[in-house]
């Protein structure tokens, strides 16, 4: 193993193979250290979906920027990431939504999002197999922008660009502990050897709590359990993401046909435990009944956990901290594959001394010094 | 040409190019790239027969490969488990 690097990223999911390339475009020498294999974490079990209508402003121009991104990343890496884009269509279950809805509307709009409400007739057009009584809708809204990519193409195409670049991914590799002196990164211990750096950049998901630690930094992020099935592959019947906030509901059909999907387990805890259950898988072969009753009919072919990093008001954790070389890259609550293209990049040119697109101040752990406004558009 | 996941239609020359060009040591990875395993019947085919070729490439022992199952055992109707009131 190398014995020193300019930046140690900890953790081969999405948003640290995503950083190594950009950082590594960047001409610095770049290493990867994950304890199991690249996707093994989130990543690996996650719906993918890509998805811009958020209610917070930060969440909403992160994920447009990364769709911007998305959209020509198979030819910037050279490897199909298999991008589709078929759009979200979020349910509105009563007036309260529909309230709520239209402000996030606008503010979206206002971004440029092509988002709009649409009702019965509409959602039944773009999804014939949904059915609006059984969701209990009384409309939804529908960005056709939105989409899902391959979560392993994705993330293999990050790290096979980024090891082209010269970056260097140690799998099975743990970090056991971070050196600092005088509040400054000074080299991290791993089971395999020890590397000297100026930069480490916590991308352990919801471990992240445990690498920040080392370093003497609490961390507010939670794990939270979830769940995910899949069934057998159909001909193609939808193209889009369908949700609820309310129910807490996801499912699509993926580019091979299967349906993919999630909620909420009615006995969800925080915590590591990684068993399925068959309580998810009830409440859940339930409600997709309710929402596209043709599915009763499909058979499903497995199940999974995974977890949620979750923060307090369900944005990232981004940055700088009070140790010198110390960045955040974590607290994704739920949705850290879809930003993390543009959050790979805002990084690796805060890390390079580079003029920002656009600001992460208010991203950083600090801001839970103070009153922190919720994200509300959160999902599974 | 010999096929190792009938259900996905994925050959051992597929599988030794995947652990060549990615250093695959793990059936995970192997999925993860190939959607090995991840066919109509979960892998009780082809999970065993992809362990040895693993052990054959790697030098690691079997049972240090050996795969790990995702449930339903079996494939089930979502009408099945869910039902007409979620009880
Ligand atoms: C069921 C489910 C569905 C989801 N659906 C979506 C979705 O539709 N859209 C979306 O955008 N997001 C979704 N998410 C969230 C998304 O998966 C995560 O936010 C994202 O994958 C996080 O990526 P990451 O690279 O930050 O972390 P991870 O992918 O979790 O990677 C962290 C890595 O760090 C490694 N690690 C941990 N500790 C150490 C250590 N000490 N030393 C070395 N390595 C270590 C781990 O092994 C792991 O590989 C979903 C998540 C789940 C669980
Ligand atoms: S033979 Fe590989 S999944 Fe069935």
């Amino acid at each position: 193993m190398e014995s020193k690097a300019d930046v140690v990223i900890v953790g081969a999911g999405i948003n640290g193979c995503a950083l190594a390339y950009e950082v590594a475009k960047r001409g610095k020498d770049v290493v990867i250290l994950e304890k199991n294999y690249i996707a093994y974490g989130a990543t690996g079990r996650c719906g993918a979906g890509i998805r811009q209508q958020w209610s917070t402003k930060e969440n909403a121009m992160l994920a447009k920027k990364s769709v911007e991104i998305f959209e020509r990343l198979s030819d910037e890496l050279g490897h199909d990431i298999g991008l589709r884009q078929g759009g979200y269509l979020i349910a509105i279950h009563d007036e309260d939504e529909m309230k709520q809805a239209k402000k996030n509307v606008e503010m979206q709009k206002s971004i440029g999002l092509p988002v709009r409400i649409i009702y019965e007739d509409e959602i039944k057009e773009i999804a014939p197999i949904l059915n609006p009584e059984g969701m209990n809708a009384i409309a939804a809204t529908f960005c056709p922008t939105d989409g899902h990519a391959n979560p392993f193409k994705t993330t293999y195409a990050y790290a096979k660009s980024a090891e082209r670049m010269g970056a260097k991914i140690y799998r099975f590799t743990e970090v056991k502990n971070i050196k600092t002196s005088d509040k400054k990164i000074e080299k991290v211990v791993t089971n395999k050897g020890e590397i000297k750096t100026e930069y480490v950049v916590n991308c352990a998901g919801a471990w992240s709590k445990e690498i920040a630690k080392m370093v003497g930094i609490e961390m507010p992020n939670k794990p939270v359990r979830k769940e995910a099935l899949v069934t057998e592959p159909l001909k193609r019947i939808f193209d889009c993401m369908v949700i609820s906030f309310k129910h807490g509901i996801y499912f699509s059909q993926q580019e091979e046909g299967q349906i993919l999907g999630g909620i909420p387990s009615p006995e969800e805890k925080s915590g590591y435990y990684t068993e399925p259950t068959f309580s998810f898988l009830k409440h859940m072969s339930y409600m997709l009944g309710k929402y596209a009753p043709p599915l009763k009919y499909v058979n499903i072919l497995r199940q999974w956990t995974g977890f949620y990093d979750v923060t307090p008001d369900a944005l990232p954790i981004l940055g700088k901290t009070e140790i010198e070389g110390f960045i955040q890259c974590n607290g994704f609550s739920g949705h850290g594959f879809m930003i993390a293209p543009m959050t790979a990049r805002l990084l690796a040119q805060l890390i390079c001394n580079e003029k920002m697109d656009m600001s992460i101040d208010r991203l950083s752990q600090n801001r839970f010094k103070e009153k922190i406004i919720k994200e509300k558009s959160v999902v599974g | 040409m010999k096929i190792v996941c009938r259900c996905e239609d994925i050959t051992e020359e597929d599988i030794i190019k995947a652990i060549e060009e990615y250093g695959c040591e793990t059936l995970a990875e192997l999925k993860q790239l190939l959607r090995l395993g991840m066919g109509h019947c979960q892998g009780r085919t082809c999970l065993i027969l992809t362990a040895k070729i693993l052990a054959r490439k790697t030098g690691k022992s079997l049972n240090e490969i050996l795969p790990s199952f995702r449930p339903p055992a079996v494939a089930v109707e979502i009408g099945l488990i869910g039902g007409e009131n979620g009880k």
